[in-house]
């Protein structure tokens, strides 16, 4: 039996047959002439005509899809046949290059054109890239890339998934991804787990698989089996019965032996609030405010304010919602808060502290939130962010309370406020760890920086200690003021089972992974998240630590998580 | 030579999905257009049937955009085209 190993990015067990993608299109040699038969202006024709191939093709890819893939298809039509384009390339079609040379140098000048805007614009460079590759695909009379089609469901293989090509993968045909190339943050990783797809990225060799292959594919392990038998059959059998168990969650997150721990969703607006509570958030966690303004050049108005938080309090009437104020700043810059000069913006006025440079405007959010709050039902907690000492705590419960909002706390994700939290909770209401941050700062690790991730991980007992410290610190007060966690954490399964073995009182995630932590924490009593929790922190290192408490699970290799 | 400005009112400025309704539309015209930010001088106009030019034009929500043509119709085709662009094309 031959045997692929990769790394699996969504879990997920499944036998079908291989379908590879077809070859991506290969670069036309640089200096490539036109044929001594073909005139320039024949080659402008027959490039125009590709070209509106192209743009038909895509256009009817569009027709078929919906929401954000439909926009996506329709401005790559367009892009097809866009004079900028096309322009460029009959010019040098002019002086003698190949067309298929001509719209590949003419593509790739584009593409740097939108890579050097950056942002928004460089995302769309894949897509310049993608519609040049079908016009030379077309050019050639070759089969054009993108998904095979197909009448029964297969196993996707391919190199790595554009963007694309994502977009118009239909779930009910494709069965699983596996990809020769890509990581676990590449585009097909994150497709994969938004489809709930079981996926294996970087499983080299995969490439060779012939076309009918049958296969089987486990997305939690990483592996690729050709001719599966007896064994793998009754694995997927088993995933089945599991997957439909997970993919609903309850509504109640609790221990085997019944300590509620409610799972909270993270929400960046109403539309994800609606689909967190459809999925049975008990409240949201973390509403990003920020995210309602990003691409905004100036301050949001109370009224725009009050609409946009009333529309997540209203998907959850009676229920908790946490509104962090805006946390502008490093990553997440918004143009009228932050200074884009700073040289070290992860340690520079960004949270809490732009209340400084900027002051009003956490203000006048307050008083558009506490203006939502009273136009709706749901109970509305706040919080800031980027809090280091009990006089910002102290500050920002101050300006909660003359807005009219009871229920002030704040983030801890400055270490200073986890060792501190006991006196910090003396005046906030509640805390609630931003983890990755809360990480970043620990161990001096930039959280964007591939090379640094071993350091980044959350599962470093440094950090895990400092959650307990934050957590002792609420005992300490006296008060059974909550702790919270509303980082990635939360949304590790095996993670989650820690942190409440820490004592964190709720745990706040995306809400697609609620079914797998609730799943996870229900076959734990609180005793045992304790020991594992004890486990966990007593570890030399974050490997250490992971693996020590996953063989404590047989529930994660029961779920194929 | 006809001239009209407009002020972006797409919350997510000129580009995915409001750019491709605005080239769209230009393209369907049989008269050029052209599109330039208010600030940017005429001689940096780019063709406005261009998603790519639009794209790299990169006008945000609230900038002024300045459009051009010559021909016949072109008074009426511009003024099509302010509406276009003073109406929130993400919103729809």
């Amino acid at each position: 039996m031959q045997n692929f190993t990769g790394v699996g990015v969504s879990p997920g067990r499944i036998i079908g047959s291989v379908r590879q993608m077809p070859k991506p299109i290969s670069e036309p040699p640089a200096g490539e002439r036109l044929e001594a038969a073909t005139t320039p202006e024949v080659a402008t024709v027959e490039l125009r005509a590709a070209a509106k191939v192209v743009q038909a093709e895509l256009q009817r890819r569009a027709e078929e899809a919906t929401g954000a893939s439909k926009s996506v298809l329709e401005a790559t039509a367009l892009m097809a046949t866009d004079p900028m384009l096309i322009k460029a390339a009959v010019k040098l079609i002019a002086t003698g290059t190949s067309a298929e040379r001509a719209i590949w140098e003419s593509g790739a000048s584009v593409a740097e054109m939108l890579h050097n805007l950056g942002g928004y614009m460089a995302e769309r460079a894949t897509d310049v890239l993608d519609v040049r590759a079908r016009i030379v695909a077309e050019l050639r009379g070759v089969t054009a890339p993108g998904i095979p089609q197909s009448d029964v469901p297969f196993v996707l293989v391919a190199e790595d998934l554009a963007p694309a090509d994502t977009a118009t993968l239909d779930p009910n045909k494709v069965l699983a991804l596996v990809t020769s190339g890509g990581g676990p943050q590449s585009h097909t990783a994150i497709i994969a787990r938004a489809l709930g797809l079981p996926a294996v990225v970087a499983a080299a060799g995969v490439e060779a698989l012939t076309d009918g292959t049958e296969v089987y594919v486990d997305g939690a392990a990483g592996t690729l089996l050709v001719g599966p038998g007896d064994e793998q059959r009754t694995a997927v059998t088993a995933w089945e019965h599991v997957a439909a168990s997970l993919s609903v969650f309850d509504g109640t997150g609790s221990t085997a032996d019944g300590h509620l721990v409610p799972l909270l969703a993270n929400v960046g607006g109403a539309a994800d609030a609606v689909k967190a509570a459809a999925a049975g958030a008990e409240g949201v966690g973390l509403l990003r405010t920020e995210f309602c303004f990003l691409e905004r050049d100036t301050e949001p108005t109370i009224d725009e304010q009050v609409v946009a938080y009333k529309g997540v309090f209203d998907a959850f009437p009676g229920k908790k919602v946490v509104v962090r104020t805006l946390d502008a700043g490093a990553d997440k810059p918004l143009p009228f808060l932050t200074d884009s000069t700073e040289p070290n913006p992860s340690l520079g006025v960004r949270g809490y502290r732009t209340d400084l440079t900027s002051p009003g405007v956490l203000k006048r959010q307050l008083t558009a939130i506490a203006t939502a709050a009273q136009a709706s039902s749901a109970v509305v907690w706040v919080m800031a962010p980027m809090i280091a000492t009990v006089d910002e705590a102290a500050d920002f419960a101050a300006m909660c309370r003359v807005a009219g909002l009871k229920t002030p706390g704040v983030m801890v994700e400055v270490p200073s406020a986890a060792l501190r939290s006991a006196s910090i909770l003396t005046e906030a209401e509640f805390v609630s760890l931003g983890t990755n941050d809360l990480t970043q700062y620990t161990m001096a690790a930039d959280r964007q920086l591939g090379t640094l991730a071993a350091l980044n991980s959350p599962w470093q007992p440094a950090v895990l200690q400092l959650i307990q410290l934050t957590v002792a610190g609420s005992i300490a007060e006296g008060n059974n003021k909550p702790v919270g966690v509303c980082g990635e954490a939360a949304a590790d399964p095996v993670l989650a089972v820690v942190l409440v073995g820490l004592g964190v009182n709720t745990l706040s995630m995306t809400s697609r992974s609620m079914s797998a932590v609730g799943a996870v924490l229900k076959s734990v009593t609180l005793e045992q998240a304790q020991k594992l929790a004890h486990l966990a922190v007593s570890a030399r290192n974050s490997d250490e630590a992971r693996t020590k408490v996953r063989a404590e699970l047989p529930i994660l290799e029961e779920l194929g998580l | 030579m006809s001239e009209r400005k407009a002020t972006i009112a797409s919350r997510v400025g000129l580009h995915a999905r409001p750019a491709s309704i605005f080239a769209a539309a230009v393209g369907e015209l049989t008269i050029e257009v052209t599109i330039a930010l208010e600030t940017d001088p005429a001689e940096d106009a780019m063709d406005a049937s261009s998603i790519l030019s639009l794209m790299s034009l990169g006008a945000s929500n609230g900038d002024v955009v300045v459009l051009r043509a010559e021909g016949d119709g072109a008074d009426a085709a511009l003024e099509s085209l302010v509406k276009l662009l003073e109406t929130d094309l993400d919103a729809e």
